[in-house]
């Protein structure tokens, strides 16, 4: 019999919901700018990426916040623990119907392998795409903060990398969704806040 | 059509009101008769000096030094009396005088037709006084009737009594008037600055591209500064001359100008004549970023999308190459285009005329170095530059200009290897335009010019550009973003600057979307094996 524990607090749903869509506005703005396809022009697409991306810088001061006081960043404290069963699983175990290696609890609700991808999304590819893009939107200032060897090159395709390794991301995210017990239970669980566990 | 007609009668409003000398426009029928509300503090009608016939054109001037004393002097100092200009840049001596062009080529031995746009009377050869104070034509810039006219062949001259020209021609041109002009006298105008300027390389709209008669009375979508109904800027508005020095030059451009807003009180000698000394530096005021692409675009980059927009087609090639050519009956040849704009000339070859012409863009900071007539030029596959425009992407005092360049082919010495200076214009044996014999009117032209002439002359393949700087758009007429921005950037040809999506990394494009897809199809194999097992454990 399974049992159901609250893991997804109503702020951190709000959180990433709404990350979730502005990161996908984002994404559908910027590879307009970037010339992949049309669809609101590259003056439109610029203004909106802009507010989109401020309106993230936004979120990201509560979740932050959030996080620090509620003590929810220990959950992103990288663990070497299972990460190799995790590993297995998702090659071989999941195919399988193996047990599911990881015990989900509230205070351990990601798996040692989502642990490592979220903080390498935290501290790697996050902050390439904000340093850059903040960059980015205040060229003109370059040289009165100091930065006037910077080149703009760099930084464009330092932003536009940082933008395909997210969409990269994004695609294994969601697919990795559909691998809780039922294809919808982590969806479920993301938008209910509570996950069934065995 | 109502377009056309509202403009036609601006045109005849305009016409009324220079007549009138100040802001009578409804009193355009019967000029004379109502009291004139002048602009200045003198009616020059009833000067007692006016009051008489004039039968040449430095009567008029003599009359007008009777009070203004210093204004020929004044004249002596400019361009538009030397037509010689030093660069200090570059050490050329330069002006009409001395240059060429790969339009009509030269002055040289074709004065008494060029002069025509001369502000004096009577330069026919390389004789002129440029000393005489009696030859400055103060009509020229001063006409406010639209009546003065000085036409080609007449070394600068008027005509003030009906003369058939050339003679035995049977073509009669009508003498004006110029005690009437003389009295009408007031500021410059389009119309004045137009008469040679918007006429410049032979004809209406020829050689600028961004000038031509449409700004005579433009609307605002051709130009929003000069536009009749709106803001009704002269030439004079930015072009302040001061002690008739007029603001503003080809040879040095101002093509970065960061010296803010001219206000009264700064001390201050920079060029009144550009955007940034009324616009300032940061002129967008909701869009910020634009301002950062005004520290490396000049204005007119986006704010002239296209030049030669006022329906006067502008000239882009001249091959002087195929000229001389005659029908059977051994006579000069003129083609025309479906619009009825001249595209073949015997006299002069073919051209190919454009509107809304797109401009070409470069660097430039406002150097030019010119080739002139005592230059040594290797022929080669690439056109020679009439002028070469200074500028790159790290010297600091560039800007991305508009530019119409101008190609053509033009007579060249291929033993002295130098442009050559034809006769062209004039009633003799020895003119090109007459008689299409290219040894003849090389030698002569040579000889005016004073350079060297092998008797060998060959066609070379010359470009020029013109910066484009008139027929400012309305701000929603700017380009926009993608114009640059873009795979088919109309920057294309600019280097040294990094210009998103223009320049988008192709490799890292590779690598991304090869990760990109990856990452798919790892997903799609994942979930179908996951599928495919799952069947197999039922």
């Amino acid at each position: 019999m399974s049992e159901r524990i609250y893991v997804f607090k109503r702020f951190e749903r709000f959180w990433h919901w709404s990350q979730a869509g502005l990161i996908m506005f984002l994404m559908l703005t910027a590879f307009d700018i970037h010339g992949t396809y049309t669809i609101f022009g590259f003056e439109k697409a610029v203004a909106y990426h802009t507010i989109a991306a401020w309106s993230l810088i936004g979120l990201w001061v509560f979740a932050i916040f959030w996080h620090f006081t509620t003590g929810e960043w220990k959950q992103y404290i990288p663990t070497t623990e299972k990460v190799v069963a995790m590993a297995n699983y998702y090659l071989f175990g999941i195919f399988r119907n193996a047990p599911h290696p990881f015990k989900l609890t509230q205070l351990r609700k990601h798996n040692p392998l989502q642990r490592l991808a979220y903080l390498a999304i935290l501290v790697c590819v996050g902050p390439l795409i904000w340093v850059t893009g903040v960059l980015y939107l205040f060229y003109d200032k370059w040289a009165a903060w100091g930065f006037g060897n910077l080149s703009l090159e760099w930084v464009a395709n330092g932003h536009i990398a940082g933008a395909f390794m997210m969409l990269a991301f994004l695609i294994a995210h969601v697919y990795l969704t559909t691998a809780g017990h039922t294809p919808m239970a982590h969806i479920k669980a993301m938008i209910t806040g509570w996950e069934e566990v065995d | 059509m109502s377009h056309l007609f509202n403009r036609a009668a601006l045109a005849l409003c305009c016409a009324g009101w220079l007549a009138a000398t100040g802001p009578a426009l409804a009193e355009e029928t019967k000029p004379e008769a109502k009291p004139v509300k002048l602009t200045t503090t003198a009616d020059h009608t009833k000067f007692k000096q006016l009051q008489k016939t004039f039968n040449s054109g430095p009567e008029v001037t003599k009359a007008c030094l009777e009070c203004h004393t210093e204004a020929a002097g004044q004249i002596h100092r400019t361009k538009h009396w030397k037509w010689e200009y030093l660069n200090p840049d570059t050490k050329q001596t330069l002006g009409k005088k001395t240059v060429v062009n790969n339009f009509c080529i030269s002055i040289a031995s074709n004065y008494a037709s060029c002069t025509s746009c001369h502000v004096g009377y009577g330069w026919k050869d390389a004789s002129f006084d440029f000393k005489s104070e009696e030859n400055v034509d103060c009509l020229a810039c001063h006409d406010t009737t639209g009546n003065y006219k000085k036409p080609p062949g007449f070394a600068g001259n008027p005509v003030v009594k009906d003369t058939e020209f050339p003679p035995g021609s049977g073509k009669i041109i009508k003498g004006i008037d110029l005690a009437k002009i003389a009295q009408r006298v007031g500021k410059t105008s389009r119309d004045t600055c137009g008469a040679c300027h918007f006429n410049g390389g032979g004809g209406d709209g020829v050689k600028h591209g961004d000038m031509d008669t449409s700004l005579a009375a433009p609307t605002k979508e051709v130009d929003v500064h000069m536009d009749a109904e709106g803001l009704d800027f002269t030439c004079g508005t930015c072009h302040s001359a001061s002690s008739h020095d007029v603001a503003g030059s080809r040879y040095t451009p101002t093509a970065k100008d960061d010296k803010g807003a001219r206000i009264r009180g700064k001390a201050d000698k920079g060029n009144p004549a550009t955007c940034v000394a009324c616009h300032d530096n940061a002129p967008h005021k909701k869009e910020a970023r634009l301002n950062q692409h005004a520290t490396k675009i000049a204005c007119q980059t986006c704010h002239i999308p296209t030049y030669a927009r006022g329906g006067v087609a502008t000239k882009m090639t001249w091959d002087w190459s195929t000229a001389g050519k005659r029908d059977a009956e051994g006579k000069h040849i003129v083609k025309k285009d479906a619009k009825g704009r001249i595209i073949y000339e015997s006299r002069k070859g073919d051209f190919t005329l454009a509107e809304n012409v797109k401009p070409e863009y470069a660097w430039f900071n406002g150097r030019v170095d010119y080739t002139l007539v005592t230059d040594k030029i290797e022929k080669s596959e690439q056109r020679t530059p009439i002028n070469r425009m200074g500028g790159s992407a790290t010297d600091g005092k560039s800007m991305i200009w508009p530019m119409k360049v101008f190609r053509g082919s033009q007579p060249y010495d291929p033993v002295n290897k130098t442009l050559v200076t034809p006769h062209t214009a004039g009633n003799d044996d020895t003119g090109y335009w007459k008689n299409l014999d290219w040894d003849k009117a090389i030698t002569v032209g040579m000889k005016d010019s004073g350079h060297p002439y092998s008797g060998k002359m060959e066609f070379l393949k010359t470009e020029m550009s013109w910066p484009i700087t008139h027929m400012v758009a309305p701000k929603e007429k700017a380009l926009g973003c993608v114009e640059c921005h873009s795979k088919q950037s109309r920057l294309a040809g600019i280097q040294g600057i990094y210009i998103p999506v223009r320049d988008n990394n192709r490799l890292l494009d590779t690598i991304g979307w090869a990760v990109v897809f990856l990452t798919i199809l790892g997903v799609l194999a994942h979930g179908a094996l996951r599928i495919v097992s799952a069947r197999r454990q039922l």
